[in-house]
């Protein structure tokens, strides 16, 4: 961490009193452990308290928005993964979402109920990371070795759904890459039905510990209004008692046949977004055994044969099954000209995805909403004013992953 | 100037509201799968942004971005998409500037979310806001040349 030591000459002259150092500017990262990935802070001290910041973004920036511009829409699914990299199957799903709206088709309900699992298991996925993460800056180092048993497991679910234990690419225009694998529903089931009693064990470690009671009780505190004026989304938006949800509010992909609840809390600091974040867990846990319990039986994808590939066993055997792989591979599909805006709750907040199509089989512009992006914008409103060992927890709390904010 | 039949223009509250206020205001109205789109003059966008905010409810603005449509004129098209909590309904508003100094009022003053947003679009499409209080480039180092979501920046190459 570099320091600069700012000393203002004239009052050290004028009041012996001031010999002090007055202000110090401190740059926290962009390589500091905690601000995980590249977040750099430029604070402004006074003793310990921060009286000044301002986050700098954009190390993360790769371009994703221009190379979706000059790849098919088929090709863009990988693209999509690489996002957020924590969550890839929700971007997944905003951005199937988004090309089947344009396209105007509808897609098998089976296909649903199985997305459905598929991102509930990434807001697990991504809970866990961030819990054990957000205990280990506070410094309660075992909560993070149990959250990755847990997260384990499910990237294995994610393996033998895809192949691929994060960039899956799994969720597709059109519905899903492959059929469900034999066996799923043992494997899943297995997992959630013990998932609730291990959401209990961090509880044990961290709930009324007196420690992480301290140190996130009272801190981080944003008031609502500034919350909706700065774009806060997510779990930070309901921890301030907001019951805004996406999958509530604007049910997508079968949302509202499931039985779940939005867990608020009041409080409005670090240990409520804690406490609802483990409530979230719980709720997405109950999603995932409603589908295993009532998933309606039917195909993997829609019966486009244009848009989605055809199976690998009609490809040997048909003609036309050939043609039509040949040609959603070589120059992809084309899509109606028009844009849609659409939302998926992602585990960090709302993701949008804004596509605008001029009917060729490229986006003509594709414009990603990444939740970290509108919800690192508060962290000066989040820090200021409190001491500096309370930015770890403050921008802990975010949840933030800077693949998604700098794209 | 308006597309659509007026009657119904009407039945969306929104575009009657802005109508109400100052004929004006709307330049089109467009409805497409399921997504309400007016396009307001760009001159009239911070009277209009406060409007939607304290009239209509639009309480949060998710997004502020841009479309290149070179080599056509107008070229640009500045988007927001702003979201009402309280009615739980979303609406997507737009400005068309051209494409020789693009320029625009920022909407900072009516939603702080926009600062960044529009930092972003000013980085990558060269759009100016008028009044930001910081518009300098976000994503990009500050001495990068060009901005590369325009249509006419290409997508790979070296630079000499």
């Amino acid at each position: 961490m570099a320091t600069k030591e700012i000393i203002d000459d004239t009052l050290v002259m004028d009041n012996p009193e001031a010999v002090r150092p007055k202000r110090m500017t401190l740059n926290m990262g962009p390589q500091h452990p905690s601000t995980h990935g590249v977040l750099r802070l430029e604070l402004e001290l006074d003793g310990e308290v921060i009286t000044w910041a301002k986050p700098d973004i954009g190390y993360l920036h790769t371009g994703i928005e221009k190379e979706f511009e000059v790849k098919t829409y088929h090709q863009g699914v990988t693209l999509t993964d690489r996002i957020d990299y924590l969550a890839p199957l929700s971007n997944n799903l905003c951005y199937a979402l988004a090309v089947e709206r344009l396209m105007q088709i509808e897609i098998p309900e089976h296909a649903q109920w199985a997305r459905v699992m598929l991102a509930e298991l990434t807001r697990l996925n991504s809970h866990l990371v961030w819990l054990g993460t957000h205990a280990i800056d506070i410094g309660a180092m075992s909560v993070f070795l149990y959250c990755f048993r847990e997260r384990e497991e499910i990237l294995r679910i994610f393996e033998m759904c895809s192949g691929q234990r994060m960039m899956t690419s799994y969720i597709r225009p059109g519905g899903l890459a492959l059929e469900l694998p034999r066996g799923w529903q043992q494997r899943v089931k297995k997992f959630i039905d013990v998932f609730p009693s291990r959401v209990d064990e961090y509880e044990d470690l961290l709930t009324n510990n007196k420690i992480w009671i301290g140190r996130t009780k009272g801190v981080g505190f944003i008031s609502v209004e500034d919350m909706l004026d700065l774009g806060i989304t997510g779990p930070m938006l309901r921890a301030a008692g907001v019951e805004y949800d996406a999958r509530k509010q604007h049910p997508y992909s079968s949302y509202e046949k499931f039985d779940f609840k939005v867990p608020t809390r009041t409080e409005n600091d670090v240990y409520a977004r804690y406490l609802c974040r483990l409530e979230e867990m719980r709720q997405s846990a109950r999603i995932v055994k409603q589908v295993i319990d009532g998933i309606p039986p039917g195909r993997h994808a829609a019966d486009v044969p244009n848009m989605t590939l055809p199976d690998r066993e009609k490809m040997k055997t048909q003609m036309e099954a050939l043609i039509y792989h040949f040609k959603i591979v070589t120059e992809g599909y084309r899509v109606p000209a028009g844009e849609v805006y659409q939302v998926v709750e992602s585990p960090r907040g709302e993701v949008g995805y804004y596509i605008v199509s001029d009917g060729t089989s490229k986006p003509y512009r594709c414009y990603v909403r990444g939740p970290s992006f509108g919800n690192l914008q508060a962290v000066p409103k989040l820090i200021e004013g409190t001491l500096i060992a309370d930015v770890i927890a403050s921008i802990g709390s975010m949840d933030f992953v800077l693949g998604d904010c700098d794209r | 100037m308006i597309s659509m039949p007026s009657e119904e223009i009407r039945s969306h509250p929104d575009a009657d509201a802005l109508l109400a206020a100052n004929p004006e205001y709307l330049a089109d109205v467009k409805f497409d799968r399921g997504e309400l789109t007016l396009t307001v003059p760009a001159e009239h966008i911070v009277a209009v942004g406060r409007l939607l905010k304290l009239q209509q409810e639009y309480v949060r603005l998710s997004t502020v971005t841009g479309v290149d449509w070179y080599p056509a004129e107008p070229r640009f098209e500045v988007v927001y998409h702003l979201l009402s909590l309280s009615r739980n309904v979303r609406l997507r508003v737009k400005a068309k500037l051209p494409g020789s100094n693009p320029e625009i009022d920022s909407l900072t003053g009516v939603w702080r979310s926009a600062n960044w947003y529009e930092r972003e679009t000013f980085d990558l499409f060269g759009i100016r806001f008028r009044n930001h209080p910081d518009l300098t480039r976000i994503m990009l180092p500050e001495d990068w040349e060009g901005h590369p979501l325009r249509k006419d920046y290409p997508v790979t190459g070296t630079r000499v």
